[in-house]
């Protein structure tokens, strides 16, 4: 029994061990395919589908990670390829700068409402 | 009386909302990706499908004519319905069609094109889908018109080629030439 349990620990570690250097890699995919559009399945992120466009989108990307490229890098080049709606996060620039003012501006001016209201009260 | 105001105005509320959402509906709410990207990456090497040559796609497309990138799969039904189109493309002179087998096995492939016939001038092979990724491609059937003077695409066709895109090309040719 005592031996059992001791392979059955060695053998976890070595688990455990493989798990975390593959993990390092495969971490930085997900992060990245999490915030890809897939654009085969739309409604669904890279990360999360199995098309096989998503699939190849995976292996493209773990290849930019293995050559050094870091996470904007890859996002550029996508972009390049397919546009800025691939992203989930859009930057700000021409194009979707009333993306990200307008609700600046209704948050600013429903602040102003209710301060009025109450300040009438 | 300020009751039944209240509810015809709700009542015109939804009506309005409904008739944006039936709206809504008849959009097409597939986004495609704009041509964004113009050039044609040259340094992109792809492998040759018979003898497993590498290739660069700047070689392929260095003289004056224009050339017809065109992804397929054996495994894809809608590329057989474009084939013949390819087959009528590859007879036109200053054509040249260049196939990328996409995520395939070699054998079937091989098939196919013994089946239906051999439109391309080169096939090339792209096991894991990740040049047609660096080529800006979606999926299979996908075909780009490139002029290889200044090694532009001049227009993608997603989808499979029909008739109206294939007298579309032949226009643009013509009128590219002059």
């Amino acid at each position: 029994m005592k031996k059992f349990k001791f392979i059955l620990y060695i053998f976890s570690i070595i688990l455990l061990f493989l798990n975390s250097t593959k993990a390092e890699n495969s971490d930085q995919v997900d992060k990245i395919s999490k915030n890809l559009r897939c654009l085969i399945c739309q409604g669904q992120s890279v990360y999360d589908s199995q098309s096989d466009f998503a699939l190849s989108m995976k292996t493209l990307i773990k290849k930019k990670i293995n050559e050094g490229k870091n996470e904007n890098e890859i996002y550029d080049f996508l972009k390049n390829k397919y546009g800025d709606w691939i992203v989930y996060d859009p930057e700000i620039n021409k194009n979707t700068i009333l993306l990200w003012v307008i609700p600046l501006i209704l948050f600013v001016f429903g602040g102003i409402l209710i301060i009025k209201k109450v300040s009438i009260r | 009386m300020i009751k039944n105001t209240k509810f015809i105005i709700i009542i015109l509320f939804s009506l309005f909302i409904f008739f944006i959402f039936l709206k809504g509906l008849e959009k097409p709410n597939n986004y495609l990706p704009e041509n964004t990207l113009k050039k044609i990456d040259i340094n992109l090497s792809l492998k040759e499908l018979y003898n497993q040559k590498e290739v660069l796609l700047g070689e392929l497309i260095n003289n004056n004519n224009f050339s017809i990138i065109n992804i397929w799969a054996s495994w894809c039904l809608p590329c057989r319905d474009e084939h013949n189109y390819l087959l009528k493309l590859k007879k036109t002179k200053s054509i040249e069609v260049i196939g990328i087998n996409y995520k395939d096995k070699k054998s079937n492939a091989i098939k196919f094109l013994r089946d239906l016939g051999n439109p391309y001038s080169e096939v090339l092979i792209d096991l894991d889908g990740t040049k047609s990724i660096e080529l800006g491609a979606i999926g299979v059937p996908e075909s780009y018109l490139v002029n290889n003077k200044n090694k532009e695409i001049i227009k993608k066709y997603i989808g499979p080629l029909d008739d109206k895109k294939f007298k579309e090309i032949l226009k643009i040719i013509k009128n590219e030439k002059i």
